[in-house]
């Protein structure tokens, strides 16, 4: 049965235009926030992964490419991959990372670190990144903050793109550390309801 | 309704493993599957034709497709 195309369903173009803006200006970064929010707030509210089976950009850019466009290779995962081990392991090293990019910013803020115009690309590889900078108004964080954002957000896809052709389509997704983040609220909240 | 013992294919989810990222239920033409809770995915036998498909999405592989007396 072919459903019908909804709205959300072209949301994936979110994920492109995403990108491509950070590589203008990296201050659209910041925009990133509401992937980051939106869907733990709907884990919150509602004790669903409504965003991820709705409204998730990067999981259906990666159904697309990898079904749609063909580029997967359709495997099964490796076992260690899909253990829980893994996936809890990988949000606690990418929570982990994520502040010591937030440390890294209020350096910048408080002044005793200067302002590095690199993306780093799977927390090792820095790339030049001053092309998309174009000053800010207030506190060079502001833009440090981006420039962490945008590679977190770079990174994260990069890993979900090579996933998807080495395995199934949405491999990401078994170890997407917001899925893990919202699964575990949805176990919060269940528990709550009982 | 059919007499007698007649095998029919349902798909088993591993729950324990479940992502509960929602490609099973995305493909599934009878729209057999949602996901409890948010927690894991969860098929209704009595639609479920076991046409295999949710078991190729799943992307950790985790559907089998089992026989089953009814
Ligand atoms: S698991 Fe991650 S990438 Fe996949 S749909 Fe959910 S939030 Fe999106
Ligand atoms: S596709 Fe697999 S991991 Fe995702 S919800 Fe369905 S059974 Fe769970
Ligand atoms: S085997 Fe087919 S009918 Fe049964 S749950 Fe999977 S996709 Fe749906």
């Amino acid at each position: 049965m072919k459903q019908q195309k909804k709205w959300y369903d072209y949301l994936w173009i979110v994920s492109l235009v995403y990108l491509t803006l950070g590589f203008l200006n990296i201050l659209f970064a910041w925009l990133g926030l509401i992937f980051f929010c939106t869907p733990l707030i709907i884990a919150l509210v509602t004790g669903n992964k409504g965003y991820c089976h709705r409204y998730c950009d990067r999981g259906q850019l990666l159904a697309l490419l990898g079904g749609r466009f063909g580029l997967s290779r359709k495997r099964d995962m490796p076992r260690w991959m899909v253990s829980k081990a893994f996936r809890y392991g990988f949000l606690v090293f990418f929570l982990a990372m994520f502040l010591l990019m937030l440390w890294n910013t209020g350096l910048v803020f408080a002044g005793a670190r200067d302002l590095q115009e690199v993306v780093t690309i799977l927390w090792t590889f820095q790339v030049p990144w001053h092309w998309a900078y174009h000053g800010t108004l207030f506190s060079e964080g502001v833009a440090q903050f981006a420039f962490g954002f945008y590679s977190v957000m770079l990174t994260s896809t990069i890993l979900g793109l090579v996933t998807m052709v080495l395995f199934k389509p949405r491999s990401w997704c078994v170890y997407c550390p917001m899925g893990t983040m919202t699964t575990l609220i949805c176990k919060v909240k269940a528990k709550e309801c009982v | 309704m059919a007499e007698g013992k007649k095998k029919k294919r349902l798909a088993r989810v591993d729950r324990d493993l479940c992502a509960s990222c929602g490609c099973c239920r995305k493909v599934c033409p009878r729209e057999a599957i949602s996901i409890y809770k948010g927690l894991y995915a969860l098929v209704d036998e009595a639609l479920c034709i076991g046409c295999k498909k949710c078991a190729k999405e799943c992307p950790a592989s985790i559907i089998e497709i089992q026989e089953v007396d009814r």
